[in-house]
């Protein structure tokens, strides 16, 4: 079986998507050279017409391919920088994401927006270290966040296939993270993954997160069966899925890269005790409220939901319910 | 107000010089983190418009920003010990590189969103003038910035409500790896003339052209002008960022451009103006300081993962954290 990097898997499905429909296109900064390392060598192969370096007008840009795709061509727009996507968020929602609606249903806009490191890199401090993706599931534009490199291929290019505008988060801390992939395929919106089966809690976990979550469900194997969901997609949720694991574990923990407050994993808790009855409270392991992410590495840590969290959070939820 | 020092540009310069140098090198031992933007090549633009502000002044600076925080003042051996970290840093280790600020001196802080900090800058004069003062204020930004709406945005405001700004454009011909041909219609220039903002092109390369043509900007705004345009040509005479040092991009900047691009040296230009005992004093002496400084950074405490929220809320706010 190859094996497959995450930041190759994403390669490889833009490629594939370049090669197989006409009307894909992608756009973005340093795309040409590939500063992100993702678009390395599609300049070469696809040309300049449809690998567009662009301006630094995140703003204009991000709607100039909402017009691409109302007039029929499938944009995948990159951004550098997680938090460019405040620069463009009045693009994304109040234009991409509600023209559906406002015309009466006359036009779709297929727009992929692609960020390639998003949370911490650690040491690029305070403006480069967001991981909004609850922004944009609270919006309710579609919203995926791949762990592994098949899951990166198979949303990304489902992604590009959608019908509606999708923003695909690719975690800094899962761009190298390797895996034997021999089947590559496209991945269903809204349909999550059992990583690993187990009956006493489980435990959902958000892109780079599931491998952390995989380190604890193994580290705590001989006191504790852990079950670990991983949603890929955010929005919409298979709130399905995670019921039926939830019903048959009768614990949860969420493990989530954003901001407390209002944050995926409050969503998550709610929409389970909406449909579940717990045999202990839910708990989450999130970045704080209102996190900055600090520059100094160990601050940068500290602001990250981490293993030891989590190991506490399952502890904890195993002796509430017991 | 203005310095027209000749020996203390040449220390501004150089010790941008060999402070950059130094951090590149603590890029490489790990000590500094995430990496930085180098400003190799550019320190004469810093210098020569710092050398044009008084004491009340304002600035904002870039991603690439440690020459202009340095310029202003700012204790290098502080400004060090940010970038690696440190609680004694300008921002306590919080900020790093692309957000060192010392707002004491009127630095209002690296800023890492390309274009952002003409609108900050043209606020914070406005401000201070409302209240009494005569700041005029600085802001730096790169080629690639000129094509943010935000930062044009701001030249619309700063004129309408003739705010002392010099928007000091560092044109090194590049943002990362896109050209300035590939990214500008229109000309730089030409944005500013959009706005009746009056705009210069110097060389700069030139510390002391620079410092020229910054000072007369200054002096027009301080008896009423509103903002003014500086557009300086430069060249980066090393990497994006530090990251090129460890994975190479293809040649987006041809090598014998690079070769050319790097022969108008800003410290030597503004060294060879002093006699040379005085620049080997310099030289000396800004040595001293940066091994100094060097061992103050290093030797400083790393922030208590404890306190990562403090100053999170001015109020004082306490933030719920997001443990289990
Ligand atoms: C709004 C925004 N877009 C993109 C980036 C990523 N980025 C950081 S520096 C840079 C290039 C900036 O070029 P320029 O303004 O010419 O400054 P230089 O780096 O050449 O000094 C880019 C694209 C960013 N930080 N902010
Ligand atoms: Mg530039």
């Amino acid at each position: 079986m190859p094996r497959l990097s995450y930041r190759r898997a994403l390669t490889r499905a833009l490629a594939d998507e370049l090669a197989r429909d006409e009307a894909v296109f992608l756009l973005g900064e340093d795309v040409r050279v590939g500063a992100s390392l993702v678009t390395t060598g599609l300049a070469k192969r696809f040309g300049a017409e449809r690998v567009r370096d662009t301006p630094l007008s995140e703003q204009a840009f991000t709607s100039f391919a909402t017009g691409a795709a109302l007039a029929g061509l499938r944009p995948v727009v990159e951004f550098q920088i997680p938090s460019l996507l405040f620069l463009v968020f009045e693009q994304i929602v109040n234009h991409a994401h509600k023209f559906p609606l406002m015309t009466g249903g006359q036009c779709s806009v297929p727009v992929t927006y692609l960020v390639p490191g998003s949370g911490s890199r650690t040491g690029w401090a305070g403006q480069h270290s967001d991981h909004p993706y609850s922004l944009f599931a609270h919006v309710g534009v579609v919203t995926v966040v791949p762990a592994t490199p098949a899951d990166a291929y198979g949303l990304l290019v489902t992604a590009i296939r959608h019908d509606d505008p999708v923003v695909v988060f690719a975690p800094a801390g899962a761009m190298d993270v390797r895996d034997d992939v021999d089947d590559l395929t496209p991945v269903p919106l809204g349909r999550g993954r059992i990583h690993r089966f187990g009956d006493d809690v489980t435990v959902v976990a958000i892109g780079h997160l599931v491998h952390d979550a995989l380190a604890v469900a193994e580290e705590l194997a001989d006191q504790v069966s852990v079950e670990v969901f991983d949603p890929r997609t955010l929005y919409p949720f298979d709130i399905d899925g995670l019921t039926e694991s939830v019903a048959r574990t009768g614990r949860l923990v969420v493990l989530d890269d954003g901001n407390r407050s209002c944050g995926m994993a409050a969503e998550i808790i709610a929409s389970v005790v909406e449909r579940v009855r717990l045999l202990a409270p839910p708990r989450r392991v999130t970045r704080p409220d209102g996190a900055v992410l600090p520059f100094a590495p160990a601050l940068d840590r500290a602001v990250q939901p981490g293993r030891d969290q989590l190991a506490t959070a399952i502890h904890l939820t195993l002796k509430d319910g017991s | 107000m203005t310095d027209a020092d000749p020996v203390r540009l040449y220390r501004t310069v150089r010790l941008i010089r060999r402070f950059e140098e130094r951090a590149v090198e603590l890029v490489h031992g790990g000590q500094i983190v995430g990496g930085i933007h180098p400003y190799l090549g550019q320190e004469g633009i810093a210098a020569g418009v710092c050398a044009a502000l008084g004491a009340d002044d304002v600035l904002a600076g870039t991603h690439r920003g440690h020459g202009h925080v340095l310029a202003r003042g700012a204790d290098p051996a502080r400004m060090l010990a940010e970038l690696c970290g440190r609680v004694t840093g300008l921002n306590a280790g919080r900020g790093g590189s692309m957000h060192a600020a010392d707002l004491s001196i009127g630095v209002l802080g690296a800023n890492a969103i390309v274009g952002a900090s003409g609108a900050i800058i043209t606020g914070a004069v406005w401000a201070h003038r409302r209240r009494g003062r005569d700041t005029v204020g600085v802001s730096f930004f790169g080629d690639g910035a000129v094509n943010e709406g935000m930062l044009l945005e701001a030249f619309n405001l700063a004129a309408l409500w003739r705010v002392p700004v010099l928007f000091v454009c560092e044109n090194n011909g590049y943002a990362t790896t896109m050209p300035v041909a590939g990214a500008v219609a229109g000309s730089i220039a030409g944005r500013a003339a959009a706005f009746d903002i009056p705009a210069v092109r110097v060389d700069g390369q030139d510390p002391e052209t620079v410092r020229v043509a910054a000072c007369a900007a200054v002096d027009r705004m301080r008896a009423g002008g509103g903002p003014e345009l500086i557009e300086a040509r430069t060249y980066r005479f090393d990497v994006h960022h530090t990251f090129e040092h460890a994975v190479r991009l293809d040649d987006y900047r041809p090598p014998d451009e690079v070769t050319r691009g790097r022969v108008r040296d800003p410290v030597r230009i503004q060294g060879e103006r002093l006699a040379d005992a005085d620049r080997a004093a310099v030289d000396a002496e800004v040595e001293a300081t940066l091994d100094a400084a060097v061992r103050f950074a290093l030797d400083s405490p790393e922030p208590d993962p404890a306190e990562a929220l403090t100053y999170l809320y001015a109020s004082g706010l306490t933030a719920r954290t997001g443990g289990g």
